[in-house]
């Protein structure tokens, strides 16, 4: 269990490849006799054993509720649950670790967002804008929202590179508009937004923005104060972290001013029947006994990515992506989708003649786990005029190997449909 | 090539997903459309019925080769047929398709090419989607089948 004690990793001096993926268990697996060539990072990331062994090492010598106990092992819960809050606030660069809410994925980070600040902030004729690259999940809790509460969704839109337009989108910032809510990373097209200047449009407005960062911060450093944005939001098992947990950042004026978002246990001051006081943010949105061992690995798992560090991933990332379009690329009949100046970690791509599902079949038998579909993101593919790509994302411990795998098995793929 | 692909992927599943059979519009046709939207897969059955029996039938659309092939081979197959008859076929085909691998299953002629997707679990849903559809399309003539 040397490997899951807790508290800041070391600096590694190179970026070792070959030892970087044997911290990865998964990585080490056969599927279907072959060696597994993992390209479906952008669904999920794989684990660190360090993150395996810090989640058994809670429930083997910590496992107590927080914040209530008396006794010492509900301290030390406490202590290392509200240690990997701060080890997530520096991770965003946030002013406070209590600018740091715990959920369980970006899903119901945004839903928190719109059921609280959306519900206290949002009237009839209000305008909310998102753009036409995002993913479900930062699109249907506003159109709940906007039903609730009579308000329109205003969407920005992209060009066939699949860039954000914009012009267009500073013409739909207007006195009625009452929130930005943009994804930073693309889980389809792998397009890098420009955040700061989104915000800095919007901020012109006095009118605040959430980003959907569940493709960005396994990819690269993020500091929420240099984006300038109001909220963030990312899933823990996109940054090799357990699944079921996730990460709200909010401001402190913005958090203090939202009303609850779930209601229960540890999210209350006092109370009776008369009257309910509530607990300061963050732990007024965390209502009932929450997702400890997550978190507690969450925070191990950006210590690890930490000690690697983030500039060096991306940089290696953005090279292995700049690889595998030109091979990809190089195969007769391939269309890259998604062809923005500055790309993360996504290549999705269609074949001619061949359906992106067959690909993926076939694929599978090869080793090679991608994605294909709509990804959760109709009204791109609607835009896109495609019913599905197949999408290739990488992780830091992917190499060109594996990019040549991928193309090994594209060529079958040309050989079985001609 | 393994041989589960190759049993996925038979001639005759390429040759059809190549080749749809009767892949056009049907005028004065009662229609259904079936879909998949995980995958991205849509197709219209096209169907003239008269007395309980198929007296025409065809389809449009997009799709995966399973997709595709087991809607041109179940045209194919179920034109001139009873309502009933084809009923009991497909739920023939679904025994077929997922069966275990190995076991033994009924010969159902070209349908019989399909037979390899019992290995390919996630893919039973593209092969029964155009027979639902036919289905839905012989009993209210107009709707969408969803898998999912």
């Amino acid at each position: 269990m040397s490997r899951g004690s807790a508290g800041p990793a070391r600096p590694a001096p190179a970026f070792d490849i070959a030892s970087i993926r044997r911290d990865f268990p998964l990585l080490q697996r056969r599927i279907h006799g072959k060696p597994l060539v993992y390209l479906d990072n952008a669904a999920t990331t794989q684990k660190p054993q360090v993150v395996i062994d810090r989640v058994t090492q809670f429930y083997v010598e910590e496992n107590a509720n927080v914040h209530r106990g008396v006794h010492g092992l509900s301290q030390r819960a406490t202590d290392a649950f509200e240690g990997a809050r701060a080890t997530i606030g520096r991770f965003l660069n946030a002013r406070r670790a209590e600018e740091i809410v715990f959920v369980r994925g970006a899903t119901e980070a945004i839903n928190l967002v719109a059921q609280t600040h959306g519900r206290s902030r949002v009237a009839r004729g209000d305008e909310i804008v998102i753009s036409t690259m995002e993913h479900h999940s930062n699109i249907v809790p506003w159109q709940i929202l906007c039903e609730q509460q009579g308000a329109r969704l205003r969407v920005i839109p992209i060009s066939d590179a699949g860039e954000l337009d914009l012009d267009a989108y500073e013409t739909m910032l207007t006195d009625r508009t009452r929130l930005v809510s943009i994804v930073h990373v693309s889980n389809v097209l792998g397009t890098v937004n420009p955040v700061e200047e989104v915000v800095r449009l919007a901020h012109a407005r006095g009118v605040p923005v959430l980003v959907d960062g569940a493709q960005a911060v396994a990819h690269r450093a993020v500091d929420v104060q240099a984006l300038g944005c109001d909220f963030y939001a990312f899933s823990g098992h996109k940054l090799f972290g357990p699944t079921g947990i996730g990460v709200l950042y909010g401001t402190s004026a913005l958090l203090e001013s939202m009303p609850p978002y779930q209601s229960g246990g540890d999210m209350i001051r006092s109370v009776s029947f008369e009257r309910t006081r509530y607990q300061d943010p963050p732990w007024r949105f965390e209502a009932g006994t929450p997702d400890i061992a997550g978190a507690v690995g969450l925070g191990t798992a950006i210590d690890y990515l930490t000690a690697i560090g983030l500039e060096r991933v991306a940089d290696i990332e953005v090279e292995l992506l700049a690889y595998a379009t030109a091979a990809v690329s190089r195969l007769p009949g391939v269309r890259v989708i998604g062809t923005a100046a500055n790309k993360a970690a996504v290549l999705s791509f269609v074949l001619d003649g061949v359906h992106p599902h067959d690909v993926g079949t076939i694929l599978d038998r090869e080793g090679v786990a991608i994605r294909t579909g709509h990804h959760c993101c109709q009204p791109l593919m609607d835009r896109l005029e495609l019913p599905a790509t197949a999408r290739a994302s990488l992780a830091l411990y992917n190499t060109r190997e594996d990019i040549d795998a991928l193309v090994t098995a594209l060529h079958k793929v040309r050989e079985l449909f001609g | 090539m393994t041989s589960d692909l190759e049993t996925l992927y038979r001639d005759v599943v390429l040759d059809h997903h190549r080749r749809p059979r009767n892949f056009r519009r049907l005028a004065d046709a009662r229609t259904a459309e079936g879909s998949n939207p995980l995958c991205g897969d849509r197709l219209t059955i096209y169907v003239r019925v008269a007395d309980g029996v198929i007296l025409d039938a065809a389809f449009q659309g997009l799709g995966c080769a399973i997709a595709i092939a087991s809607a041109s081979l179940m045209i194919e197959r179920v034109k001139g047929r009873t309502v009933a008859e084809t009923r009991d076929l497909f739920e023939r085909f679904q025994r077929m398709i997922t069966a275990p691998p190995d076991a033994p299953v009924d010969d159902l002629g070209d349908l019989s090419a399909l037979a390899g997707v019992g290995r390919f679990p996630v893919r039973v849903k593209c092969a029964t989607l155009p027979w639902q559809a036919l289905h839905a399309a012989v009993a209210d003539g107009a709707g969408v089948v969803s898998t999912e």
